[in-house]
Protein backbone atom coordinates (compact mmCIF):
# COMPACT_ATOMS: atom_id res chain seq x y z
CA UNK A 1 0.00 0.00 0.00
CA UNK A 2 1.13 3.45 -0.72
CA UNK A 3 1.57 5.39 2.26
CA UNK A 4 -0.89 8.85 2.87
CA UNK A 5 1.45 11.72 4.19
CA UNK A 6 1.41 15.21 4.26
CA UNK A 7 4.70 16.86 3.13
CA UNK A 8 6.13 20.38 1.71
CA UNK A 9 7.40 20.39 -1.82
CA UNK A 10 10.86 20.08 -0.71
CA UNK A 11 10.52 17.09 1.46
CA UNK A 12 8.47 15.89 -1.60
CA UNK A 13 11.49 15.82 -3.68
CA UNK A 14 13.54 14.25 -1.41
CA UNK A 15 11.25 11.24 -0.82
CA UNK A 16 11.12 10.72 -4.37
CA UNK A 17 14.88 11.22 -4.56
CA UNK A 18 15.67 8.86 -1.54
CA UNK A 19 12.95 5.76 -3.10
CA UNK A 20 15.43 5.80 -6.05
CA UNK A 21 18.33 4.88 -4.32
CA UNK A 22 20.92 7.00 -5.87
CA UNK A 23 24.15 5.84 -4.96
CA UNK A 24 25.79 9.51 -4.50
CA UNK A 25 24.76 12.77 -3.69
CA UNK A 26 26.61 16.06 -3.45
CA UNK A 27 25.11 19.64 -2.40
CA UNK A 28 26.19 23.05 -1.56
CA UNK A 29 24.09 23.51 1.65
CA UNK A 30 23.47 27.49 1.79
CA UNK A 31 21.31 29.49 0.36
CA UNK A 32 19.70 29.43 -2.37
CA UNK A 33 19.90 25.88 -1.87
CA UNK A 34 16.31 24.15 -0.25
CA UNK A 35 15.60 21.84 2.19
CA UNK A 36 15.71 19.22 -0.26
CA UNK A 37 19.27 18.16 0.40
CA UNK A 38 18.98 18.67 4.57
CA UNK A 39 16.50 16.30 4.31
CA UNK A 40 18.56 13.16 2.43
CA UNK A 41 21.19 14.20 4.65
CA UNK A 42 19.16 13.83 7.80
CA UNK A 43 17.64 10.23 5.80
CA UNK A 44 21.48 9.44 5.17
CA UNK A 45 22.95 9.80 9.16
CA UNK A 46 19.55 7.62 10.10
CA UNK A 47 20.23 5.44 8.09
CA UNK A 48 17.03 5.08 5.70
CA UNK A 49 19.21 5.61 2.32
CA UNK A 50 22.57 4.23 2.13
CA UNK A 51 23.44 6.96 -0.67
CA UNK A 52 27.28 8.61 -0.42
CA UNK A 53 26.38 12.21 0.74
CA UNK A 54 29.19 14.67 -0.36
CA UNK A 55 29.18 18.54 1.36
CA UNK A 56 30.91 20.27 -0.95
CA UNK A 57 32.03 23.87 -1.18
CA UNK A 58 29.79 25.45 -4.14
CA UNK A 59 27.17 24.81 -6.49
CA UNK A 60 30.11 23.93 -8.84
CA UNK A 61 31.83 21.66 -7.07
CA UNK A 62 28.35 19.65 -6.13
CA UNK A 63 27.81 19.37 -10.05
CA UNK A 64 31.09 18.30 -10.70
CA UNK A 65 30.88 15.63 -8.08
CA UNK A 66 27.78 14.22 -9.56
CA UNK A 67 29.06 14.20 -12.81
CA UNK A 68 32.23 12.32 -11.46
CA UNK A 69 29.99 9.78 -10.09
CA UNK A 70 27.82 9.45 -12.64
CA UNK A 71 31.16 8.82 -15.06
CA UNK A 72 32.07 6.04 -12.78
CA UNK A 73 28.40 4.30 -13.55
CA UNK A 74 26.60 5.62 -10.30
CA UNK A 75 23.18 6.63 -9.78
CA UNK A 76 22.87 10.53 -8.59
CA UNK A 77 21.24 13.35 -7.44
CA UNK A 78 21.30 16.86 -6.53
CA UNK A 79 19.31 19.88 -6.22
CA UNK A 80 19.53 23.65 -6.59
CA UNK A 81 17.85 26.84 -7.13
CA UNK A 82 18.67 30.38 -8.34
CA UNK A 83 22.03 31.16 -7.99
CA UNK A 84 23.50 28.16 -7.38
CA UNK A 85 22.18 26.96 -10.58
CA UNK A 86 23.65 29.88 -12.15
CA UNK A 87 27.18 28.93 -10.64
CA UNK A 88 26.75 25.76 -11.63
CA UNK A 89 27.04 26.64 -15.33
CA UNK A 90 30.02 25.47 -16.60
CA UNK A 91 30.04 21.65 -15.33
CA UNK A 92 26.19 21.67 -16.12
CA UNK A 93 26.48 21.90 -19.72
CA UNK A 94 29.35 19.47 -19.00
CA UNK A 95 26.92 16.65 -17.67
CA UNK A 96 24.93 16.75 -20.54
CA UNK A 97 27.24 17.00 -22.96
CA UNK A 98 28.59 13.77 -21.55
CA UNK A 99 25.36 12.49 -21.56
CA UNK A 100 25.39 11.65 -18.12
CA UNK A 101 22.00 10.48 -16.81
CA UNK A 102 22.30 13.02 -13.51
CA UNK A 103 18.91 14.19 -11.78
CA UNK A 104 18.61 17.19 -10.39
CA UNK A 105 15.66 19.31 -8.54
CA UNK A 106 15.96 22.98 -9.46
CA UNK A 107 13.98 24.59 -6.74
CA UNK A 108 12.41 28.25 -8.67
CA UNK A 109 13.77 31.16 -7.25
CA UNK A 110 14.54 34.36 -8.83
CA UNK A 111 17.66 35.27 -9.66
CA UNK A 112 19.20 38.82 -8.56
CA UNK A 113 19.50 41.56 -8.55
CA UNK A 114 18.29 42.77 -6.60
CA UNK A 115 18.50 40.35 -3.91
CA UNK A 116 15.30 37.92 -3.64
CA UNK A 117 14.94 34.66 -2.35
CA UNK A 118 11.34 34.12 -3.68
CA UNK A 119 10.02 32.06 -6.51
CA UNK A 120 10.42 33.07 -10.19
CA UNK A 121 11.59 30.85 -12.99
CA UNK A 122 14.08 32.73 -14.87
CA UNK A 123 16.77 30.21 -13.23
CA UNK A 124 15.72 27.24 -14.90
CA UNK A 125 14.26 28.78 -18.36
CA UNK A 126 17.64 30.79 -18.64
CA UNK A 127 19.95 27.65 -19.07
CA UNK A 128 17.00 25.81 -21.48
CA UNK A 129 19.75 25.28 -24.45
CA UNK A 130 22.55 23.71 -22.20
CA UNK A 131 21.24 20.33 -23.48
CA UNK A 132 19.37 18.91 -20.36
CA UNK A 133 15.56 17.81 -20.69
CA UNK A 134 13.71 20.27 -18.20
CA UNK A 135 10.46 18.82 -16.68
CA UNK A 136 8.28 21.35 -14.56
CA UNK A 137 5.80 20.30 -11.66
CA UNK A 138 2.58 21.55 -10.67
CA UNK A 139 2.13 19.94 -7.13
CA UNK A 140 3.91 17.71 -4.60
CA UNK A 141 2.55 14.57 -5.72
CA UNK A 142 3.89 15.64 -8.82
CA UNK A 143 7.23 16.44 -8.03
CA UNK A 144 7.71 13.19 -6.24
CA UNK A 145 6.71 10.73 -8.84
CA UNK A 146 8.48 12.94 -11.56
CA UNK A 147 11.95 12.90 -9.52
CA UNK A 148 11.44 9.07 -9.47
CA UNK A 149 10.33 9.17 -13.34
CA UNK A 150 13.58 11.42 -13.92
CA UNK A 151 16.38 8.41 -12.90
CA UNK A 152 13.90 6.18 -15.53
CA UNK A 153 13.85 8.86 -18.51
CA UNK A 154 17.13 9.65 -17.53
CA UNK A 155 18.57 6.31 -17.66
CA UNK A 156 16.82 5.14 -20.89
CA UNK A 157 19.51 3.77 -23.74
CA UNK A 158 17.58 6.17 -26.06
CA UNK A 159 17.73 9.52 -24.09
CA UNK A 160 20.96 9.47 -21.67
CA UNK A 161 20.63 12.97 -20.85
CA UNK A 162 20.57 14.77 -17.59
CA UNK A 163 16.75 15.74 -16.34
CA UNK A 164 15.89 18.70 -14.23
CA UNK A 165 12.73 18.14 -11.99
CA UNK A 166 11.75 22.22 -11.65
CA UNK A 167 8.75 23.10 -9.31
CA UNK A 168 8.01 26.60 -7.92
CA UNK A 169 10.07 27.98 -5.31
CA UNK A 170 7.95 28.70 -2.07
CA UNK A 171 4.40 27.93 -3.34
CA UNK A 172 5.38 24.39 -3.89
CA UNK A 173 8.43 24.00 -1.98
CA UNK A 174 7.41 25.98 0.92
CA UNK A 175 3.55 24.58 0.18
CA UNK A 176 2.42 21.45 2.53
CA UNK A 177 -0.27 19.26 1.01
CA UNK A 178 -1.43 16.06 0.84
CA UNK A 179 1.13 13.35 -1.24
CA UNK A 180 1.04 9.44 -1.49
CA UNK A 181 4.23 7.43 -0.71
CA UNK A 182 5.14 4.70 -3.63
CA UNK A 183 6.17 1.32 -2.23
CA UNK A 184 10.20 1.33 -1.93
CA UNK A 185 9.63 -2.54 -3.45
CA UNK A 186 7.34 -1.32 -6.60
CA UNK A 187 9.91 1.73 -7.04
CA UNK A 188 12.85 -0.83 -7.18
CA UNK A 189 10.82 -2.71 -9.57
CA UNK A 190 9.85 -0.23 -11.81
CA UNK A 191 13.68 1.77 -11.53
CA UNK A 192 16.17 -1.55 -11.55
CA UNK A 193 19.60 -0.40 -11.24
CA UNK A 194 21.62 1.97 -13.30
CA UNK A 195 23.65 0.19 -15.84
CA UNK A 196 26.45 2.48 -17.20
CA UNK A 197 27.27 1.29 -20.37
CA UNK A 198 28.77 4.42 -22.44
CA UNK A 199 31.31 5.24 -20.59
CA UNK A 200 32.67 4.32 -17.22
CA UNK A 201 35.73 5.70 -15.38
CA UNK A 202 37.62 2.21 -14.32
CA UNK A 203 40.77 1.62 -13.49
CA UNK A 204 40.79 -1.51 -15.06
CA UNK A 205 39.79 -0.40 -17.80
CA UNK A 206 41.07 3.14 -19.22
CA UNK A 207 39.08 5.37 -21.07
CA UNK A 208 40.09 8.91 -22.57
CA UNK A 209 37.28 10.77 -21.52
CA UNK A 210 36.52 14.33 -23.07
CA UNK A 211 40.13 14.41 -25.37
CA UNK A 212 40.60 17.23 -28.11
CA UNK A 213 37.67 16.50 -30.38
CA UNK A 214 37.23 18.33 -33.91
CA UNK A 215 34.49 20.19 -35.12
CA UNK A 216 33.24 17.48 -37.47
CA UNK A 217 32.94 15.10 -34.67
CA UNK A 218 31.92 17.55 -32.12
CA UNK A 219 28.78 18.06 -34.35
CA UNK A 220 28.22 14.54 -34.37
CA UNK A 221 27.74 14.48 -31.11
CA UNK A 222 25.50 17.13 -30.98
CA UNK A 223 23.08 15.46 -33.32
CA UNK A 224 23.19 12.70 -31.15
CA UNK A 225 22.35 15.04 -28.68
CA UNK A 226 19.28 16.44 -30.10
CA UNK A 227 17.86 13.62 -31.71
CA UNK A 228 18.40 12.05 -28.19
CA UNK A 229 16.36 14.92 -26.69
CA UNK A 230 13.56 14.10 -29.02
CA UNK A 231 13.53 11.06 -27.93
CA UNK A 232 12.64 11.80 -24.97
CA UNK A 233 9.35 12.92 -25.85
CA UNK A 234 8.29 9.22 -26.40
CA UNK A 235 10.16 8.01 -23.84
CA UNK A 236 8.49 10.21 -21.00
CA UNK A 237 4.84 9.01 -22.78
CA UNK A 238 6.22 5.50 -21.61
CA UNK A 239 7.39 5.92 -18.20
CA UNK A 240 4.43 8.06 -17.33
CA UNK A 241 2.32 5.32 -18.55
CA UNK A 242 4.20 2.22 -16.74
CA UNK A 243 3.97 4.48 -13.51
CA UNK A 244 0.34 5.15 -14.14
CA UNK A 245 0.02 0.86 -14.44
CA UNK A 246 2.14 0.49 -10.99
CA UNK A 247 1.39 3.88 -8.85
CA UNK A 248 -2.47 4.84 -10.47
CA UNK A 249 -1.35 8.32 -11.19
CA UNK A 250 -0.51 9.17 -14.69
CA UNK A 251 0.35 13.04 -15.78
CA UNK A 252 -0.21 13.07 -19.49
CA UNK A 253 3.23 13.02 -21.16
CA UNK A 254 5.10 16.64 -22.58
CA UNK A 255 2.15 18.39 -21.67
CA UNK A 256 -1.71 18.21 -20.12
CA UNK A 257 -4.24 19.42 -21.56
CA UNK A 258 -7.10 20.45 -19.93
CA UNK A 259 -10.67 20.95 -21.19
CA UNK A 260 -9.01 21.44 -24.78
CA UNK A 261 -11.10 19.21 -26.67
CA UNK A 262 -14.00 21.80 -27.82
CA UNK A 263 -11.76 24.90 -27.07
CA UNK A 264 -11.61 28.01 -28.89
CA UNK A 265 -9.27 29.80 -26.35
CA UNK A 266 -6.26 28.33 -24.47
CA UNK A 267 -4.00 29.47 -21.99
CA UNK A 268 -0.86 27.93 -21.56
CA UNK A 269 1.12 27.79 -17.95
CA UNK A 270 3.84 26.34 -16.13
CA UNK A 271 4.13 24.66 -12.45
CA UNK A 272 2.31 25.60 -9.95
CA UNK A 273 0.06 28.53 -11.39
CA UNK A 274 -1.56 25.95 -13.41
CA UNK A 275 -4.11 25.01 -10.28
CA UNK A 276 -5.73 28.34 -10.39
CA UNK A 277 -5.53 28.59 -13.93
CA UNK A 278 -7.43 25.70 -14.27
CA UNK A 279 -10.23 26.89 -11.50
CA UNK A 280 -10.59 30.43 -13.78
CA UNK A 281 -10.40 27.76 -16.64
CA UNK A 282 -14.06 26.26 -15.39
CA UNK A 283 -15.69 29.37 -13.96
CA UNK A 284 -14.68 31.49 -17.52
CA UNK A 285 -16.43 27.85 -18.85
CA UNK A 286 -19.99 28.52 -16.77
CA UNK A 287 -19.65 32.20 -18.64
CA UNK A 288 -20.09 30.34 -21.51
CA UNK A 289 -16.15 31.29 -22.92
CA UNK A 290 -14.65 27.97 -24.44
CA UNK A 291 -11.63 28.20 -22.95
CA UNK A 292 -8.94 25.47 -22.07
CA UNK A 293 -5.35 25.17 -20.70
CA UNK A 294 -2.16 24.03 -21.28
CA UNK A 295 -0.02 23.01 -18.98
CA UNK A 296 3.37 22.70 -19.97
CA UNK A 297 5.23 19.87 -18.29
CA UNK A 298 8.28 19.77 -20.82
CA UNK A 299 10.61 22.50 -21.84
CA UNK A 300 13.22 20.67 -22.77
CA UNK A 301 12.55 18.70 -25.28
CA UNK A 302 10.32 21.32 -26.34
CA UNK A 303 6.62 19.67 -27.23
CA UNK A 304 6.48 21.77 -30.11
CA UNK A 305 4.42 19.58 -32.81
CA UNK A 306 1.87 18.17 -29.58
CA UNK A 307 1.29 21.94 -29.80
CA UNK A 308 0.82 22.54 -32.58
CA UNK A 309 -1.55 19.96 -32.33
CA UNK A 310 -3.18 20.75 -29.08
CA UNK A 311 -4.13 24.52 -30.61
CA UNK A 312 -4.96 23.79 -34.34
CA UNK A 313 -8.90 24.73 -33.66
CA UNK A 314 -8.27 27.62 -31.05
CA UNK A 315 -8.76 31.55 -32.33
CA UNK A 316 -6.33 32.72 -29.66
CA UNK A 317 -3.95 31.94 -26.74
CA UNK A 318 -2.11 33.34 -24.55
CA UNK A 319 0.94 31.96 -22.56
CA UNK A 320 2.27 33.24 -18.52
CA UNK A 321 5.55 32.98 -17.80
CA UNK A 322 7.49 33.52 -15.12
CA UNK A 323 10.22 35.01 -16.54
CA UNK A 324 11.43 37.42 -18.29
CA UNK A 325 13.49 37.32 -22.16
CA UNK A 326 15.61 40.09 -22.00
CA UNK A 327 15.60 41.57 -25.34
CA UNK A 328 12.49 40.24 -26.90
CA UNK A 329 9.72 41.88 -24.88
CA UNK A 330 7.80 38.83 -23.59
CA UNK A 331 8.57 35.87 -21.46
CA UNK A 332 10.74 32.87 -22.88
CA UNK A 333 7.38 30.19 -22.91
CA UNK A 334 5.88 32.43 -25.33
CA UNK A 335 8.63 32.74 -27.34
CA UNK A 336 8.90 28.83 -27.71
CA UNK A 337 5.29 28.63 -28.31
CA UNK A 338 5.01 31.53 -30.78
CA UNK A 339 7.49 29.39 -32.87
CA UNK A 340 6.28 26.19 -32.53
CA UNK A 341 3.22 27.40 -34.14
CA UNK A 342 5.15 28.93 -37.01
CA UNK A 343 3.43 26.55 -40.12
CA UNK A 344 0.34 25.60 -37.63
CA UNK A 345 -2.37 27.53 -36.55
CA UNK A 346 -1.13 31.08 -36.73
CA UNK A 347 -3.22 32.74 -34.65
CA UNK A 348 -3.34 36.12 -32.26
CA UNK A 349 -1.69 35.53 -29.18
CA UNK A 350 -1.36 37.14 -25.63
CA UNK A 351 2.35 37.43 -23.80
CA UNK A 352 1.75 37.85 -20.53
CA UNK A 353 4.48 38.50 -17.40
CA UNK A 354 3.78 37.54 -13.98
CA UNK A 355 5.14 36.20 -10.78
CA UNK A 356 8.58 37.59 -10.69
CA UNK A 357 10.22 37.55 -7.28
CA UNK A 358 7.07 35.67 -5.49
CA UNK A 359 4.20 37.53 -6.75
CA UNK A 360 1.44 35.32 -6.44
CA UNK A 361 -0.73 34.76 -10.06
CA UNK A 362 -4.07 34.77 -8.41
CA UNK A 363 -7.44 33.63 -9.77
CA UNK A 364 -8.64 37.11 -10.36
CA UNK A 365 -5.49 37.12 -12.57
CA UNK A 366 -6.23 34.38 -14.32
CA UNK A 367 -9.68 35.57 -15.51
CA UNK A 368 -8.14 39.14 -16.55
CA UNK A 369 -5.68 37.19 -18.98
CA UNK A 370 -8.82 34.77 -20.58
CA UNK A 371 -10.38 38.00 -21.05
CA UNK A 372 -7.75 39.73 -23.26
CA UNK A 373 -6.84 36.39 -24.80
CA UNK A 374 -10.86 36.66 -26.04
CA UNK A 375 -10.29 40.50 -27.20
CA UNK A 376 -7.30 39.24 -28.64
CA UNK A 377 -9.51 37.07 -30.68
CA UNK A 378 -12.12 39.18 -31.52
CA UNK A 379 -9.56 42.18 -32.51
CA UNK A 380 -7.65 39.44 -34.70
CA UNK A 381 -4.16 40.63 -33.47
CA UNK A 382 -1.25 40.46 -30.75
CA UNK A 383 -1.72 41.90 -27.42
CA UNK A 384 1.30 43.98 -26.15
CA UNK A 385 3.01 41.86 -22.90
CA UNK A 386 0.93 42.24 -20.25
CA UNK A 387 2.54 42.56 -16.76
CA UNK A 388 0.85 41.44 -13.60
CA UNK A 389 1.21 43.86 -11.66
CA UNK A 390 -0.27 44.36 -8.18
CA UNK A 391 -1.85 47.34 -8.28
CA UNK A 392 -1.45 49.61 -4.97
CA UNK A 393 -4.49 51.21 -3.20
CA UNK B 1 -13.38 24.97 0.88
CA UNK B 2 -12.83 27.11 3.57
CA UNK B 3 -10.30 29.33 3.64
CA UNK B 4 -7.66 30.56 6.90
CA UNK B 5 -5.52 32.86 7.11
CA UNK B 6 -3.32 32.56 10.25
CA UNK B 7 -1.30 35.85 11.96
CA UNK B 8 1.29 35.88 14.37
CA UNK B 9 5.12 37.24 14.68
CA UNK B 10 8.01 35.64 13.81
CA UNK B 11 9.12 32.60 16.44
CA UNK B 12 5.13 31.89 17.32
CA UNK B 13 5.03 29.07 14.83
CA UNK B 14 2.27 30.45 13.08
CA UNK B 15 3.70 28.49 10.00
CA UNK B 16 3.83 24.93 11.30
CA UNK B 17 0.52 25.55 13.19
CA UNK B 18 -0.62 25.82 9.32
CA UNK B 19 1.28 22.14 8.38
CA UNK B 20 -0.30 20.65 11.85
CA UNK B 21 -4.13 21.65 10.28
CA UNK B 22 -3.24 20.28 6.69
CA UNK B 23 -2.18 17.34 8.25
CA UNK B 24 -5.36 17.00 10.51
CA UNK B 25 -7.37 17.46 7.43
CA UNK B 26 -5.95 14.71 5.48
CA UNK B 27 -5.61 12.38 7.90
CA UNK B 28 -9.47 13.15 8.51
CA UNK B 29 -9.51 12.13 5.00
CA UNK B 30 -10.18 15.82 3.45
CA UNK B 31 -7.65 17.69 1.41
CA UNK B 32 -5.55 20.88 2.69
CA UNK B 33 -2.27 22.99 1.69
CA UNK B 34 -1.13 25.58 3.71
CA UNK B 35 1.58 28.21 2.20
CA UNK B 36 3.35 30.75 4.41
CA UNK B 37 3.33 34.19 3.11
CA UNK B 38 6.93 35.05 1.81
CA UNK B 39 7.72 38.06 4.16
CA UNK B 40 11.36 38.30 5.74
CA UNK B 41 11.58 35.73 8.43
CA UNK B 42 12.90 37.52 11.56
CA UNK B 43 11.89 36.46 15.42
CA UNK B 44 8.89 39.20 16.34
CA UNK B 45 7.86 40.22 13.03
CA UNK B 46 4.59 39.96 11.73
CA UNK B 47 4.13 36.60 10.11
CA UNK B 48 0.67 35.14 8.27
CA UNK B 49 0.28 31.76 6.98
CA UNK B 50 -2.48 30.74 5.02
CA UNK B 51 -4.67 27.15 4.99
CA UNK B 52 -7.01 25.71 2.64
CA UNK B 53 -9.66 22.81 4.05
CA UNK B 54 -11.95 21.02 1.50
CA UNK B 55 -13.52 17.97 1.12
CA UNK B 56 -12.45 17.50 -2.50
CA UNK B 57 -8.76 18.05 -4.09
CA UNK B 58 -7.52 21.78 -3.85
CA UNK B 59 -6.02 23.06 -7.01
CA UNK B 60 -4.86 26.88 -6.42
CA UNK B 61 -1.17 27.02 -4.66
CA UNK B 62 -2.20 30.74 -3.97
CA UNK B 63 -2.32 33.29 -1.34
CA UNK B 64 -5.76 33.94 0.33
CA UNK B 65 -7.22 37.26 0.00
CA UNK B 66 -10.61 36.38 1.13
CA UNK B 67 -10.37 34.25 4.28
CA UNK B 68 -13.46 32.49 5.99
CA UNK B 69 -11.78 32.32 9.15
CA UNK B 70 -8.83 34.23 11.15
CA UNK B 71 -6.98 32.97 13.71
CA UNK B 72 -4.86 35.56 15.74
CA UNK B 73 -2.30 34.28 17.84
CA UNK B 74 -0.90 37.55 19.23
CA UNK B 75 -3.86 40.29 19.82
CA UNK B 76 -0.74 42.87 19.71
CA UNK B 77 -0.64 42.06 15.42
CA UNK B 78 -3.68 43.85 15.46
CA UNK B 79 -2.09 47.00 16.23
CA UNK B 80 0.80 46.53 13.23
CA UNK B 81 -1.29 45.23 10.40
CA UNK B 82 -5.21 45.20 9.37
CA UNK B 83 -6.21 41.70 10.27
CA UNK B 84 -9.61 41.76 9.10
CA UNK B 85 -8.57 42.32 5.06
CA UNK B 86 -10.42 41.28 2.64
CA UNK B 87 -12.45 38.62 5.16
CA UNK B 88 -15.90 37.09 3.74
CA UNK B 89 -19.07 37.71 4.91
CA UNK B 90 -20.16 35.18 7.51
CA UNK B 91 -16.50 35.62 8.72
CA UNK B 92 -15.25 33.75 11.83
CA UNK B 93 -12.42 35.83 14.48
CA UNK B 94 -10.02 32.89 16.64
CA UNK B 95 -8.59 35.04 18.88
CA UNK B 96 -6.18 35.11 21.79
CA UNK B 97 -7.12 37.29 24.41
CA UNK B 98 -7.99 38.19 27.94
CA UNK B 99 -11.17 40.00 26.82
CA UNK B 100 -14.35 38.41 26.30
CA UNK B 101 -15.68 37.91 23.37
CA UNK B 102 -18.32 40.63 23.55
CA UNK B 103 -15.58 43.48 24.26
CA UNK B 104 -13.91 42.50 20.84
CA UNK B 105 -14.27 45.38 18.23
CA UNK B 106 -14.87 42.72 14.50
CA UNK B 107 -15.80 44.63 11.31
CA UNK B 108 -19.41 43.09 10.43
CA UNK B 109 -18.39 40.60 8.01
CA UNK B 110 -17.40 38.58 11.07
CA UNK B 111 -20.48 36.87 12.55
CA UNK B 112 -18.41 34.48 14.91
CA UNK B 113 -15.62 34.72 17.71
CA UNK B 114 -14.01 32.76 18.96
CA UNK B 115 -11.85 33.68 22.19
CA UNK B 116 -9.23 31.86 24.48
CA UNK B 117 -6.82 33.41 26.84
CA UNK B 118 -4.12 31.45 25.04
CA UNK B 119 -0.99 33.06 26.22
CA UNK B 120 -2.03 32.66 30.25
CA UNK B 121 -2.68 28.81 28.71
CA UNK B 122 0.63 28.40 27.34
CA UNK B 123 2.60 30.42 30.06
CA UNK B 124 0.69 27.54 32.52
CA UNK B 125 1.47 24.24 30.31
CA UNK B 126 4.43 25.02 28.30
CA UNK B 127 5.82 28.32 29.99
CA UNK B 128 6.53 29.97 27.08
CA UNK B 129 4.36 32.64 25.47
CA UNK B 130 4.24 30.51 22.25
CA UNK B 131 0.66 30.49 21.90
CA UNK B 132 0.24 28.17 18.27
CA UNK B 133 -1.08 25.04 20.20
CA UNK B 134 -4.08 26.83 22.15
CA UNK B 135 -4.45 28.43 19.56
CA UNK B 136 -5.32 25.08 17.39
CA UNK B 137 -7.16 23.81 19.84
CA UNK B 138 -9.54 26.89 20.09
CA UNK B 139 -9.82 26.39 16.09
CA UNK B 140 -10.74 23.02 16.43
CA UNK B 141 -13.43 23.57 19.17
CA UNK B 142 -14.77 26.54 17.22
CA UNK B 143 -14.75 25.11 13.53
CA UNK B 144 -15.18 21.13 13.71
CA UNK B 145 -12.97 21.58 10.48
CA UNK B 146 -10.74 18.91 11.81
CA UNK B 147 -10.17 16.59 14.87
CA UNK B 148 -8.43 18.05 17.63
CA UNK B 149 -6.79 13.96 18.25
CA UNK B 150 -5.05 14.35 14.43
CA UNK B 151 -4.12 17.66 15.55
CA UNK B 152 -2.58 15.87 18.43
CA UNK B 153 -0.94 14.14 17.18
CA UNK B 154 1.40 16.37 15.02
CA UNK B 155 1.61 18.39 18.00
CA UNK B 156 2.95 15.89 20.04
CA UNK B 157 5.48 14.83 17.34
CA UNK B 158 6.86 18.37 16.55
CA UNK B 159 6.67 19.59 20.28
CA UNK B 160 5.78 16.80 22.60
CA UNK B 161 3.43 16.18 25.66
CA UNK B 162 3.20 19.60 27.22
CA UNK B 163 2.10 21.31 23.64
CA UNK B 164 -0.29 18.26 23.45
CA UNK B 165 -1.65 19.24 26.84
CA UNK B 166 -1.68 23.01 25.55
CA UNK B 167 -3.48 21.66 22.88
CA UNK B 168 -6.51 20.06 24.58
CA UNK B 169 -6.64 23.34 27.15
CA UNK B 170 -7.40 25.64 24.34
CA UNK B 171 -10.04 23.26 22.84
CA UNK B 172 -11.51 23.48 26.15
CA UNK B 173 -11.26 26.79 27.25
CA UNK B 174 -12.18 28.11 24.04
CA UNK B 175 -15.21 30.57 24.51
CA UNK B 176 -17.28 30.87 21.28
CA UNK B 177 -20.10 33.43 20.59
CA UNK B 178 -22.40 34.52 17.33
CA UNK B 179 -22.52 37.83 16.99
CA UNK B 180 -26.22 39.31 16.30
CA UNK B 181 -25.71 42.15 13.64
CA UNK B 182 -29.79 42.21 14.13
CA UNK B 183 -30.18 42.70 10.48
CA UNK B 184 -29.33 46.52 10.52
CA UNK B 185 -26.80 46.63 7.61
Amino acid sequence: MQRLDVLNGNMAAAVGAALARPDVIAAYPITPQTPIVEYLTQFAADGKIDAAMSEVESELSAMSVVSGASLAGSRTFTATASQGLALMYEPYFRASTLRLPIVMAVVNREMISPQSVWGGQQDSMSVRDAGWIQIYAKDNQEILDLVIQAFKIAEDKRVLLPVNICFDGFYLSHMTERVMIPEQEKVDKFLGKYNAEHLILDPRRPMAVDPLTNGGLLMEYRYKHMKAQQAALDVMDEVDQEYGELFARSYGGAIEEYRMEDAEYALITTGSMSGAAKDMVDTKREEGIKVGLIRMRMIRPFPGKRLQKALKNVRAFGVVDKNVSFGCDTGIVYQEVKAAMYGGNTVPSVPVIGGLGGEDISLEMMGKIIDAIVQAASEQKNSETIWLMVEEG
Amino acid sequence: MKEIRIHGRGGMGAVKAAEALVYAAVMDDKYGNSIPFFGFERQGAPVTAFVRISDEPIRPKNRIYHPDILIVLDPTIMNAVNVFDGVRKGGMLILNTSHSAKEIKVPDNIEKIAVVNATQVAMDTIGRPITNTVMLGAFCAATGLVSVEEVAKKVEELWGTKNKEALYKGYEMAVVEEIDWGGAK
